[in-house]
């Protein structure tokens, strides 16, 4: 759909100036980018219009910049201007059929993505450390990416895990973080108290924290909407004060450092005889440990993508699903809707506390700041922006916002044009939020916002985002 | 009067207040088994209030409703859940307003219907994640009696289709498809000829017929469209101001007094003595 629009893009540029003359409402479009110009001076005489400088007498001065005022509300009156233009010139066009999902000799967006995106992809993320090895030339070298790769992995696990809650079962959970913390506690304070594997306290985190998503659901379930969103928000907010002034367990703000690292099965990562490297002789690297972490996370990572597959498949999704469609027509059809909720939540939950003890084995040190609310917001705007329900969506959301940012820093070109001074890693927020607007533009239910039917009878037929509802609760 | 004789549902001294306002005040009937019954009145008259009774939505203030199985087992419907209401009892409802699951297929919406059966032959999802036991085949039959209702109701063609797609008419359909894919003994139906054309209507009439003679369902239906009450119902209660005004059969209700009056208003000459009664 999007190569298509591309396509018709420069063709529509070039007809503007002719054919779109006679249609467009001088007046209207005038008005309007008089408008926005001047709500562009209103904004920009506070933050533009005067700089402080010191003076030769260390007093201070300030130097008017009206030009550069000027130039900015030119700009956006030139803009809105442009945007006027082209916007009537595309509602002259014919609407482009949007028969999709009735039409059956063409594959649904979802199926095309999926045909091709979908092995690329894993195929990318399973060859990732071979490819970075290559191409940075060196074990060493290759650190910084595959440690950027497991960053990645560990939101793309997250952003699944709160899928489950958010996309499917439509229970707007801004505590997340939570059960992340208590995934990453669980294995921190295991290992570092009673000295347990990593492999034995995977598992034993992972229902510690589904058990505090049930916890957290019982009370919580007869909320619905904005009322359940701040309770998850408090209980995530509950939860790190907690870990900050129990001190005596949590050994509070400090954290708790040199938990165990992780071993090949039991076989630590270090030079010793005994080491990974020495039994499989290979020399020993620091880079050994680092690349089995990131198998470790993709492993991780596609079990929580195959259990929730096969569990939208499974009664128990598809009663996610209705429940987030019509909660009391699921009622009426006899389905428990406060145990489905919670199997939803502790599911979710699981998930996160599967990521948190990984999250803590990486690190080897945990504390209470790695778990704030802003880790809650970034999971849930790589769902919402992966489109609420779509697994691929949630991975390519995922890439966006935590690799996005990061590859910023990398973007030395942009030196060359603005010179010396420009550092595009102190525009990252501003372009990401630039990013998120756009989105918001043009993709408003996500990057794949269409549903994949869970069964089908003759043909799958993608449902259009319009017709599947968000959730109330 | 064979409603009396073996009543599926048998309602008594019911009562539902809301603050000061009593919605349903003191209300018998029974519903006979295998039989259709049409609970109408004029609007506000408590007929969705009672079916909210019935079904779990409300607690009643007061009264008891029993609900009676084939076997003889008896179900207290005012003491149930919702959704055991559903799942043990077996009542299944539709609502006045339709509600679908209309993100989800045609198909799926049908599913979601033998939630519970599936549930249990997923083994409570343990086993089903593993791919253990009998799902696969538990969700094959579930998917032919999807199949069978999507025939009967005539949208087979569409079961991959989002059920928001479907037109307003097949909707209604499909959602007393829906609630009989839940194979229930009473099945409630919550003004079901609403919106519909007058072939739309006789075709509901032809498949509420089919339920009642093909699946044993006992049907309790709240309507206003007089073609399908008189034509299909063997039984008819009449509710005004929360209270019952007639009992009988199609043709006695038709010549009750106070149901006309309740309708259509009291005569001229009667204004005189209706005002006297109340004092004006």
């Amino acid at each position: 759909m999007d190569g298509q629009h591309a396509a018709t893009l420069p063709a529509s540029v070039a007809g503007r100036t002719t054919a779109v003359r006679g249609r467009v409402d001088l007046g209207a479009a005038l008005k309007q980018a008089g408008l926005a110009a001047l709500i562009a001076f209103g904004l920009s005489v506070p933050i533009l219009a005067f700089r402080t400088d010191q003076g030769p007498a260390n007093e201070l001065i300030l130097r008017p910049r009206w030009g550069l005022v000027a130039l900015v509300c030119a700009l956006v009156f030139a803009t809105r201007l442009f945007v006027h233009a082209f916007a009537s010139h595309r509602r002259t066009r014919p609407a482009r059929p949007q028969a999709l999902a009735t039409d059956p000799s063409q594959l649904s967006t979802v199926q095309r993505i999926g045909k091709l995106g979908l092995p690329a992809f894993l195929g990318i993320a399973l060859t990732f450390p071979i490819i970075v090895y290559f191409t940075q030339g060196g074990l060493s070298e290759s650190r910084y990416w595959v440690d950027l790769g497991i960053l990645i992995l560990t939101y793309v696990m997250l952003g699944w895990g709160l899928n489950i809650v958010v996309g499917l079962a439509g229970l707007l959970d801004l505590g997340y973080v939570a059960f992340y913390a208590v995934g990453a506690y669980a294995y921190a304070l295991l290992a570092t108290t009673y000295g347990l594997s990593f492999w034995i306290c995977l598992p034993v985190a992972g229902i510690l924290a589904a058990f505090w998503g049930v916890l957290l659901g019982f009370p919580v379930l007869r909320l619905r909407g904005d009322y359940l969103a701040i309770v998850t928000l408090a209980f995530g907010e509950i939860i790190r004060l907690v870990l900050i002034n129990w001190v005596d367990l949590t050994n509070g703000g400090a954290g708790i450092s040199s938990i165990p690292r992780v071993t090949f099965f039991g076989i630590p990562f270090n030079s010793d005889e005994g080491g990974f490297a020495s039994l499989f002789g290979l020399q020993f690297h620091p880079m050994h440990r680092i690349i089995f972490l990131y198998y470790l996370i993709l492993v991780l990572a596609l079990i929580t993508n195959f259990v929730t597959m096969r569990l939208r498949r499974l009664p128990v999704g598809r009663a996610w699903e209705a429940l987030r469609e019509d909660e009391i027509a699921c009622r009426s059809l006899g389905i428990n809707t406060v145990n489905t909720k919670l199997t939803a939540f502790a599911i979710g939950a699981m998930f996160g506390g599967f990521a948190g003890s990984f999250f803590a084995v990486r690190q080897g040190f945990v504390s209470p700041e790695s778990f704030n609310f802003l880790e809650s917001a970034i999971i849930l705007a790589i769902v919402v922006l992966g489109g609420m329900g779509s697994q691929f969506g949630v991975a390519i959301a995922a890439v966006a916002l935590i690799g996005g940012p990061e590859l910023l820093r990398n973007l030395d070109f942009l030196k060359r044009i603005f010179g010396e001074g420009f550092d595009p890693a102190e525009y990252r927020l501003l372009l990401f939020g630039l990013g998120m607007v756009a989105m918001m533009v043009w993709r408003p239910r996500g990057l794949i916002a269409q549903r994949e039917p869970s069964v089908v009878l003759k043909e799958s037929k993608g449902i259009s985002a319009a017709l599947v509802k968000e959730g109330h609760g | 009067m064979r409603w009396l004789a073996d009543p599926v549902l048998e309602v008594e001294h019911l009562t539902m207040r809301f603050g000061g306002l009593v919605a349903v005040g003191d209300l018998s009937f029974q519903a006979g088994r295998r039989e259709i019954t049409a609970i109408i009145g004029p609007n506000g008259a408590g007929k969705t209030t009672v079916f909210n009774c019935i079904t779990g939505f409300y607690k009643p203030t007061e009264g008891m409703m029993t609900l009676r199985q084939e076997d003889g087992s008896e179900y207290l419907l005012e003491r149930l859940p919702g959704h055991r209401i559903a799942w043990k009892a077996r009542v299944a409802r539709t609502f006045q307003n339709i509600r679908l699951f209309s993100g989800m297929t045609v198909l799926e919406n049908l599913l979601v219907a033998q939630h519970n059966p599936l549930m249990i032959a997923s083994g409570f999802t343990f086993l089903g994640v593993l791919g253990i036991g009998g799902y696969a085949e538990a969700e094959r039959s579930a998917v032919a009696k999807a199949t069978h209702w999507l025939e009967k109701i005539n949208l087979i063609d569409r079961a991959d289709d989002p059920a928001g797609d479907l037109p307003y008419g097949a909707q209604r359909r499909l959602e007393i498809a829906r609630a009989m894919c839940t194979d229930p003994i009473l099945l409630c139906l919550d003004e079901p000829a609403a919106g519909l054309n007058p072939r739309e209507s006789t075709e509901l009439n032809r498949l509420l017929l089919s339920i009642r003679e093909e699946h044993g369902t006992s049907i309790l239906l709240i309507e206003h469209d007089m073609s399908v009450v008189m034509e299909i119902s063997d039984h008819v209660v009449v509710l005004d101001y929360g209270t019952k005004i007639s009992d009988g059969t199609p043709q006695e209700v038709r010549n009750d007094q106070r149901v006309v009056a309740a309708y259509l208003g009291v005569e001229d000459e009667e204004v005189a003595v209706v005002e006297a009664e109340v004092g004006v």
